[in-house]
């Protein structure tokens, strides 16, 4: 009998753990939908990372998502909320596609800066463009879903339900793009590009459909941030919104696709619990975790899970 | 017969120093051909140069009748010409099988033009699963015991015989080697080169190779070419060309007697 793969048992529990969670403790529900959202940034994130890129701009993407759902609830009156999510990942996508001619040309920290330049340049944009409501940016309408409203106050826990359906879809696509020529490619990339050009493959060629993906995946993660917490503003693309989304990253490890979504998780509770109680040095206690994570599971959370798997088979 | 590879007139100069000076080589399919010469000498320039990774000043490269001076490594790879390096490349972090299967993946991809297939796709010039190419390479390069190491930690002569399964893995019509037994133990040095042989002949592969070991060169290549100085000193068989008075007083120098005396010893 062919074996279960674990990857795709692991989410499917996740994805009844969280519906169950969800509706147990309504009071995380904003907590939880946000994670995921931000999870799917890293998600692609880690695709760039696996591939020895590191972008200080994925804020760009994210930003760009969120925005997008802003507007065309605001200019056009657009509320199907998966019509926004395909929003997201469109306006992303293809974002990416035009900057990744550019992009692709760079590696280490001349694409970490170029990516943080150009997230900046959208920041600076938004910051004075007083349609778009400049620094405070503007309210986002709940969406609907078949013409039924959907998040906000009274239906949080069907927009959460369609946050854990869309994670769990992106990271199924995901898992099985890791196994693909493509996918396979990116450590070898990060390794040896020499190597990869000379068995007769364009580096640069895979270095950008990797761009895109990650664009889409932030578009798509900007989309889901956009209708959960109702307010975009500017500081979707400031530099310290892709500072949060590598430090998620390398909370998460680079292990599997479910490790991001649980990173952005424990960053969010680690953070609203050390804003509660320490309102003027919570970055202190975020700042801690991250260093304790480092010297104890330098290969992020998600390497618990191997630990704890091995043990159980030893 | 009619050559797969025919350089006319190559010139290549670094600044005030000429690695190449009118190379003009041609070379007939399914044959083997040794490159020896000084450090210097110019051979890695005139690989460089045939795989893509330099431009020739001057002069023009035909494989198989097709202009291939100015194509990038990358095509001329898809044309049928690939290579192995003097440092070995490969995917450090990944393990010996990881490196055969990334190896075979851009097969598929490239004959394919594809990015998304996966593992149960049958690779072409194999007519087999990717996984199931990969194991079977693995055997033929008794590569197998390190099967699950990291390439990263692989002993030099390991590490040598998995880069030259990597540019064996496109099936290329001809096989350029930049020495492939340098930093090799003497003992190993015969097995690497007859596993490669072995594999190379069975397929028909044309191959090149550098090395600075005469006694290696004598015992595999059917032609020998002796640089110096960025020309061609001397061009035929080993015997001729090792016998060659001006390759023995510039490129070879105390090996030959070595070497002579060496094939007395098997002899006897």
């Amino acid at each position: 009998m062919k074996r279960l793969d674990p990857t795709l048992l692991a989410l499917f529990v996740a994805l009844l753990a969280l519906l169950v969670l969800g509706f147990l403790l309504p009071k995380w529900l904003f907590l939880l939908t946000l994670s995921l959202g931000k999870g799917l940034v890293v998600l692609g994130l880690l695709l760039l990372l696996r591939t020895g890129l590191v972008s200080f701009g994925q804020g760009l993407f994210y930003c760009l998502g969120a925005y997008a759902v802003g507007s065309l609830g605001q200019f056009f009156g657009i509320k199907d909320v998966l019509l926004l999510l395909l929003t997201g990942v469109a306006v992303g996508s293809s974002v990416a596609f035009l900057l990744g001619f550019l992009m692709a040309k760079y590696r280490e920290i001349f694409f970490a800066m170029l990516s943080l330049a150009f997230s900046m340049i959208l920041y600076g944009l938004l910051v004075r463009t007083a349609a778009l409501g400049s620094t405070d940016g503007f309210n986002v309408a709940p969406p609907t879903l078949f013409g039924r409203p959907i998040g906000g106050e009274a239906h949080q826990y069907a927009l959460f339900a369609l946050a854990c359906v869309v994670a769990f879809l992106t990271a199924l696509m995901m898992h099985t793009y890791f196994k693909t020529v493509l996918g396979r490619l990116s450590p070898a990339i990060r390794d040896n590009e020499i190597r990869v050009e000379y068995m007769g493959a364009s580096v640069r060629h895979a270095i950008h459909v990797k761009y895109v993906i990650a664009g889409a995946l932030a578009g798509l993660g900007g989309a889901l941030t956009a209708m959960t917490v109702g307010h975009i503003d500017p500081d979707l693309a400031y530099w310290t919104t892709s500072g949060e989304f590598i430090f998620v990253a390398i909370l998460s490890g680079t292990g599997s696709v479910i490790a991001p979504f649980l990173g952005s998780l424990v960053f969010e509770i680690i953070r609203t619990y050390a804003y509660q109680y320490s309102p003027n040095t919570w970055q202190l206690v975020v700042g801690s975790a991250l260093l304790l994570v480092i010297v104890f599971f330098p290969a992020g959370l998600w390497s618990v899970f191997g630990h704890l798997r091995r043990r159980g088979s030893a | 017969m009619t050559p797969i590879l025919n350089a006319q007139g190559l010139c290549k100069k670094f600044g005030a120093v000429t690695a190449a000076w009118g190379i003009s080589i041609s070379v007939e399919p399914d044959t083997v051909v040794g490159l020896i010469g000084t450090n210097g000498a110019g051979k890695t320039t005139f690989v460089n140069m045939v795989t893509g990774y330099l431009k020739p000043d001057a002069g023009n490269i035909h494989f198989k009748g097709q202009d291939v001076t100015a194509l990038h490594p990358r095509q001329i790879t898809r044309l049928g010409i690939c290579r192995s390096f003097q440092i070995p490349q490969l995917y450090d972090s990944l393990t010996v099988l990881e490196n055969v299967v990334v190896a075979l993946g851009i097969v598929l991809h490239n004959s394919k033009r594809s990015w998304w297939a996966r593992s149960p796709k049958i690779v072409p010039a194999y007519g087999t699963p990717l996984m199931v190419a990969a194991e079977m390479m693995l055997d033929r390069f008794g590569l197998r015991s390190y099967r699950t190491s990291r390439a990263r930690v692989l002993p030099e002569g390991v590490r040598k015989l998995l880069d030259i399964a990597m540019a064996l893995a496109v099936k290329p019509e001809m096989l350029i080697l930049d020495e492939p037994t340098s930093g090799v133990s003497t003992d190993e040095k015969f097995g690497i080169m007859d596993t490669v042989m072995s594999a190379a002949r069975s397929e028909g592969v044309t191959v090149l190779f550098v090395e600075h070991d005469m006694e290696i060169v004598s015992r595999y290549s059917k032609r020998v070419i002796a640089f110096y100085e960025g020309r061609i000193l001397a061009d035929g068989a080993p015997a001729h060309v090792l016998g060659d008075p001006d390759v023995r007083k510039y490129v070879v120098g105390g090996q030959v007697a070595a070497l002579s005396t060496s094939k007395e010893t098997t002899r006897a």
